[in-house]
């Protein structure tokens, strides 16, 4: 595999790692919804920032989302293995060592939390290194494996973005930034054990306590709903306190009519194979929901500015 | 004269280091320019103020 006499023109090679193999050690597909809604929050954010300062703001909670995915990979190397989705990673694979993988997570954390906190403030530097550390040590190393809630107080993690974003404006945390908070916390476990539902043999192989797995698929359909509820109502809440106005308010009541159709549905399914057509149902509109919300809040945020909105 | 016989797998990590270490030269040169940019922001009008010492 490796050469080491350089004296004789030979090269040496240190692994099998491509510039792709790293940056997959970043989550791009994760760190493309985190992008999304840490944008919305900063938009939303009253005041107003200077655009040079948004992009790095915007770049260092992409890269300190990259680092906590890289931490997530080294950590869990040994379940990725095991799960047909997750096998082909870099460290899995064999194409990059945990070694790298950590100093690719620690690097990439530390540098996004310090540039964020002097391009900005500390409030938001906060924020993102204990989103970095709730996901990482939080999630990873303790709840991910030791209980099937393991995805609601994970959500957590996802759910920082939007207020980071607020907070590199403001420096503060007020009740609209912990509302685009509670929003994609609430979407979390609909959301994964949707997942889950049509993904359990990978989990159950793995030994990850998912809901479906150890309280079975009518408790994990109850609870779907259950959370589905809760969402929609939560996604109608910033129209309560004129956060803003009819027209986020009529995306949110239909899209949110949707989700819980889709919700009623599959807690009705009579067979399994149906059941699983529609949990990749629910699962593939839940990502569809988040992204329409988001740009919803934000449409109507501008429509107020030009007044287009009442 | 002919150069050092390369087996093609090492011919292609090779290759394969090369890329990595402009991906490493373009996130350091892009650290650079984000100082560089941060400092003018951060310093704003001031920075082309001239004044005697």
């Amino acid at each position: 595999m490796a050469f080491v006499d350089d004296s004789k023109g030979y090269i040496t090679t240190a692994g099998e790692a491509r510039v792709e193999d790293y940056l997959a050690l970043l989550k791009p597909r994760v760190m493309s919804l985190v992008v999304f809604t840490a944008i919305i929050g900063l938009l939303l954010a009253p005041g107003g920032v200077n655009p040079v300062i948004g992009v790095i703001a915007i770049l260092c909670i992409a890269v300190g989302a990259g680092g906590s995915g890289a931490l997530n990979m080294w950590y869990d190397a040994d379940i990725d293995r095991v799960m047909s989705r997750t096998a082909n990673r870099p460290i899995p694979s064999g194409r990059v060592t945990p070694g790298e993988a950590l100093a690719v997570g620690l690097i990439c954390s530390g540098f996004s939390v310090a540039i964020l906190g002097l391009a900005t403030n500390w409030v938001a530097a906060a924020l993102l290194a204990f989103t970095i550390f709730f996901y990482a040590v939080i999630y990873t190393m303790w709840l991910k494996r030791s209980t099937p809630q393991n995805i609601v107080i994970g959500g957590a993690a996802g759910a920082f973005p939007p207020m980071i974003g607020w907070a590199a404006v403001t420096g503060d945390i007020t009740l609209p930034s912990i509302i685009l908070f509670l929003i994609i916390f609430l979407w979390t476990p609909p959301h994964f054990w949707a997942l889950a539902l049509y993904k359990q043999g990978d989990y159950q192989a793995a030994g990850i306590p998912m809901l479906p797995n150890v309280a079975g698929e009518a408790a994990t359909k109850n609870q779907i709903l259950l959370y589905s509820v809760i969402l929609v109502a939560s996604s109608l809440v910033p129209l309560f306190i004129h956060m803003s106005g009819w027209l986020y308010g009529a995306i949110a009541v239909l899209t949110g009519a949707s989700f819980l159709y889709l919700a009623v549905r599959l807690h009705r399914a009579p067979t399994q194979i149906g059941m699983k057509k529609l949990a990749r149902s629910l699962f593939t509109y839940s990502l569809s929901y988040l992204f329409v919300i988001f740009l919803a809040l934000l449409t109507d945020h501008v429509g107020q500015l030009l007044g287009w909105v009442q | 004269m002919s150069g050092p016989l390369v087996p093609q797998h090492d011919e292609a990590a090779r290759r394969r280091r090369r890329r990595n270490s402009i991906a490493l030269g373009l996130v350091l040169g892009g650290l650079v320019i984000l100082f560089y940019l941060l400092t003018i922001v951060k310093m704003g009008p001031a920075i082309f103020t001239t004044r005697d010492l």
